[in-house]
């Protein structure tokens, strides 16, 4: 490694080093500084659209995506502030208004990242009135359910099916406010083209995508499969 | 095709056109044939016919003056007559070379006289699907004077000092932007010209596509050859069949006289346009989004880095701008950089259209330098606001843009004084408002516009502006708080600054330009239920079940 | 020092959070050394007092008569608490607004009766279109999300709020908790 591929840099006041083309994300992670994320997961593209990881670099007024931003040389982040807890919180708020979020019917209650994430924000109300839209639930599938109440439109189910799984069965149909996750070209579930690996279940990151025997049992989620399987992938 | 070979054509052209004793243009634009300017054109093609007179009736595309419409130009006496009809065309025909219609002349000297045209120099001129007519006024000379004269690195350098700036709303320098894509690395590139014109009220782009196609396509071409491209893509919205259509015909036409394809002018340069079309979403005007909507994807915008200079269409290195910014390309280098930089101001050079609609009596497309006064555009060009209004505010760049209060408009128009009165350049729309415009209303508008236009990918856009719209209708119909406008506030912030793409970054500037401008509008609806202009019907929708 | 007026009401919801206040035990009787409670589903008193230092409120506003309610108790209370995920958020009470009342009273009181089936219209309360968060309608002071808030939760916030001292509600529960 050569002296160019190692990058100094600075987040939070600390002072790190970093490879270079690694996010800050990456670095912040690997030096236990912790950056809200809903849409990123280890092992999946990035999409950089749930905008929680947004940070401050010195010298720039915009805010940047953590997910997304590659380190610089001497670069200064600021992934904790007053203006980034704002938008954090602001965002969580707009998730929860969004569609309808009732935690203590779902089946996720207790092992939800949109719900962790609200507690360690200090979301302890939503302050714009709730949207109540109505929403499908899919259960024609054996073994899942696809609730759209509880959908957050983070797309690792779309990601993990087309580029770990290779089956490209979700998709997001429709446009803003009335987007919606598909299965196939809108078909139910249960009569699409899903090999039924279970992959999008367990990197959902709310209740919207659940196993049914889960039901009244609390439905923790592992997501950390991918990592792995890309490792055993990679080795191969 | 070689140099000489376009001045054979040119003269043939004008040899044609000087053996007519009278050239009659015929407008049809969208807007003109909208009322039947093709069937007014026929009638007048028979009029003259049965007249004797050697008359030359020529379809053109735009000539400006919407609200006129439809418009004949008599080109060489300048004579324009309005709201002309079939019906009409004896009379028009009989006055030709002598005294022309009184009641059909339309005599706006003012809108016309105080406009420059670069852009539009051939709109109304031409023909826009004979490719010889465009050849007759020098069109594809600097085309072939480039790839036979310069080096690609002197295109670049011409239109780095011409001063040029998008035009489709950032005000990205081009120069920078085409030398960016030039030092990239590829063996293949690519030219986009953007065409998704989607903001409400701005039909710039549609009228130069339909107008003067062969002007887009030769600015793309200068631009393959000075960024070492092949190939080019017309990103053009379905919504605009004629513009398509005349592209389309362009395209052939240009490839048959050996101006696109292979080695064209005799040089080892190629290059080929392919029209490609939008599906109806705003969003794919934004560059990420609409390379996605060409490569066959879902229209929605990534982050950039990487921009698409770098890694565009296909993750090879694309140049990607605007309509209007390739019309400026030929004139920019038959005329010389020197000569655009003349024009203009201090930062911004040259001309910009403008889409002059809302409350005010000359509608229609306008083309002005850069630095001129807003209030001149409005009152003088435009010819002021109609039935004895009084002009309120004007907002300009579209949904991204701002509202700029009447009091405001002495400043300059250019990209830097129009950011620094919070709204934007944009892509040319001007929406002109009176006294009988609640900017409220116009608030909830264009945030109305930007929910449905959101892709969905990112939440502060697609949620946000959601919950903006509904705290504006909430305002809108009385039942708003002042905790509400507070909470409006925090969430503009969020959105502007959380979102991903520019949509969602500039679609707050509606509220905050009126809520910087017009506060008080905000709060008589909030405290004292009361629409001043009397708009809002300030009814609150039942909450109790019937 | 004189004690503190304590208040507590119930719009639409399932009383959880009463029972779960009362979950406080032996508690109870330690905050019954800092707080009268004056008015509650659990004491008899038939009107709202007019100086409530605290006010405890569950369940969601779903009837003009819970509008109605949430208006006093705001003007007459000091410090007013959403107790609850209804109160807070709408929760299950909420769950009926995609679909609207019309749909919901249908199903229980026409598709589901066994006998006389009607739809209740006299001596009930007419129903808002929407049920929503109290504070949809009132300024809020605290928000307890829960369902319920825990004892431990509400021993920790009102020993918190009786003293005056902060309160960092998310340390203590969350929505769904």
């Amino acid at each position: 490694m050569n002296d160019a591929d190692v990058k100094t840099l600075e987040i939070d006041g600390h002072q790190i080093s970093a490879r270079r083309g690694q996010t800050i994300l990456e670095v912040a992670r690997e030096n236990n500084i912790d950056i809200p994320t809903l849409c990123h997961l280890d092992g999946l593209s990035e999409v950089g659209a749930c905008r929680l990881c947004l940070v401050e670099i010195k010298g720039s007024n915009k805010l940047q995506p953590a997910c997304v931003t590659a380190v610089f040389e001497s670069m200064s982040v600021i992934t904790d502030s007053d203006r980034l807890n704002r938008h954090r919180r602001t965002i969580l708020e707009l998730l929860f208004a969004e569609r309808n979020h009732i935690c203590s019917v779902c089946v996720a209650n207790g092992h939800c990242e949109l719900q962790t994430l609200a507690q360690q924000q200090g979301v302890t109300h939503i302050r714009f009135p709730y949207r109540y839209p109505e929403l499908p639930v899919d259960a024609s599938h054996e073994r899942f359910t696809a609730d759209h109440n509880r959908c957050i439109l983070c797309t690792r189910c779309v990601r993990v099916c087309a580029e770990v799984e290779g089956a490209h069965v979700w998709d997001v149909s429709g446009r803003g406010i009335n987007s919606l996750v598909i299965t196939d070209l809108n078909q139910d579930w249960g009569s699409s083209s899903c090999t039924r690996c279970g992959k999008c279940v367990q990197v959902c990151p709310t209740g919207a995508l659940f196993d049914k025997s889960k039901i009244g049992s609390g439905h923790p989620k592992y997501p950390d499969f991918l990592v792995n399987l890309n490792l055993m992938r990679e080795a191969r | 095709m070689n140099i000489e070979e376009l001045e054979q054509i040119a003269d043939s052209v004008r040899g044609a056109n000087a053996s007519f004793d009278h050239e009659v243009n015929v407008c049809m634009g969208t807007g003109c044939l909208s009322q039947h300017s093709d069937r007014l054109k026929d009638a007048l093609a028979k009029a003259a016919d049965a007249s004797g007179k050697k008359v030359l009736v020529r379809r053109t595309g735009c000539m400006g003056l919407c609200a006129a419409g439809p418009l004949v130009l008599v080109d060489r006496e300048h004579v324009l007559y309005q709201h002309s009809r079939a019906e009409y065309s004896e009379r028009i025909v009989a006055g030709l070379g002598g005294e022309p219609v009184a009641g059909l002349q339309c005599n706006l000297r003012e809108h016309f006289d105080e406009q420059v045209h670069i852009v539009l120099e051939n709109s109304g001129r031409i023909d826009p699907e004979k490719i010889d007519d465009y050849i007759a006024r020098d069109g594809y000379k600097a085309l072939l004077t480039a790839i036979t004269e310069m080096k690609p690195d002197d295109v670049v350098r011409q239109i780095t000092e011409s001063g040029l700036r998008g035009r489709g709303g950032g005000g990205y320098p081009t120069g920078l932007k085409w030398s960016t894509v030039a030092k990239a690395v590829g063996d293949q590139k690519y030219v986009i010209c953007n065409g998704d014109e989607g903001d409400p009220g701005a039909f710039m782009d549609r009228s130069v596509m339909e107008s003067d196609p062969h002007r887009v396509i030769e600015g793309m071409a200068i631009a393959g050859f000075a960024v070492s491209a092949s190939k080019g893509f017309v990103y053009v919205r379905a919504e605009y069949p004629l513009a398509v259509s005349r592209l389309s015909t362009c395209i052939r036409d240009a490839r048959r006289r050996g101006l696109l394809g292979s080695g064209i002018g005799g040089t080892t340069f190629n290059f080929d346009v392919e029209i490609r079309l939008g599906a109806g979403a705003f969003v794919c005007g934004e560059e990420t989004a609409l390379i996605a909507s060409i490569e066959g994807k879902r229209g929605t915008p990534r982050p950039r880095p990487p921009y698409p200079a770098v890694s565009g269409l296909f993750d090879k290195p694309t140049l990607i701008n605007n309509v209007e910014t390739f019309a400026n390309i030929a004139p920019i280098l038959r005329k010389g950089a020197r000569w655009f930089a003349s024009i203009g101001s201090e930062r911004s050079k040259g001309t910009k259209v403008f889409a002059l609609t809302g409350k005010i009596n000359n509608t229609g497309l306008v083309e002005v330098p850069m630095g001129i006064k807003l209030r001149h555009i409005i009152e003088v060009i435009g010819g002021g606001v109609p039935d004895g209004h009084t002009l309120k505010a004007v907002q300009t760049g579209g949904p991204s843009g701002g509202c700029i209060p009447a009091d405001m408009l002495d400043i300059g128009v250019s990209y830097d004084a129009l950011i620094g009165v919070g709204s934007m350049m944009g892509s040319g729309g001007m929406i002109v408002m009176d006294d009988t415009s609640c900017m409220v209303n116009v608030a909830r508008f264009f945030i109305e516009f930007c929910m449905t236009e959101s892709c969905g990918k990112c939440i502060p856009c697609r949620a946000g502006t959601a919950q903006m719209y509904t705290l504006l209708t909430r305002i809108c119909d009385g039942s708003a708080t002042m905790d509400d406008l507070a909470l409006l506030e925090d969430l503009c912030a969020t959105v502007k600054e959380g979102s991903l793409c520019g949509l969602g970054q500039t679609a707050p500037n509606p509220v905050l330009s009126t809520l910087k401008y017009f506060r008080d509008e905000y709060i008589e609806h909030i405290v004292h239920k009361r629409c001043p202009a009397g708009v809002c019907s300030m009814q609150v929708p039942a909450e109790v079940m019937a | 020092m004189s004690k503190l007026k304590l208040a507590t009401a119930w719009l639409d919801g399932c009383s959880g959070c009463h029972m779960s206040f009362l979950d406080m035990d032996e508690r109870l009787l330690a905050l019954a050394e800092l707080v009268d409670v004056v008015y509650s589903p659990i004491v008899d008193a038939k009107q709202f007092p007019d100086d409530v230092d605290i006010a405890l409120v569950e369940g969601a506003v779903a009837s003009v008569d819970d509008e109605k309610k949430i208006r006093k108790i705001r003007a007459h209370s000091r410090t007013l608490v959403a107790m609850g995920d209804c109160a807070v958020a709408g929760n299950v009470p909420s769950m009926r607004n995609p679909i609207g009342p019309e749909a919901i009273l249908n199903r229980a009181y026409i598709e589901n009766a066994s006998a006389q089936a009607q739809i209740p219209c006299v001596i009930v309360p007419q129903l808002l279109r929407k049920v929503r968060p109290i504070h949809e309608f009132v300024k809020v002071d605290v928000f307890l999300p829960g369902c319920p808030p825990s004892a431990d939760t509400f021993h920790s916030a009102l020993t918190a709020l009786a003293a005056g001292a902060e309160l960092d509600v998310s340390a203590l529960t969350r929505f769904g908790a």
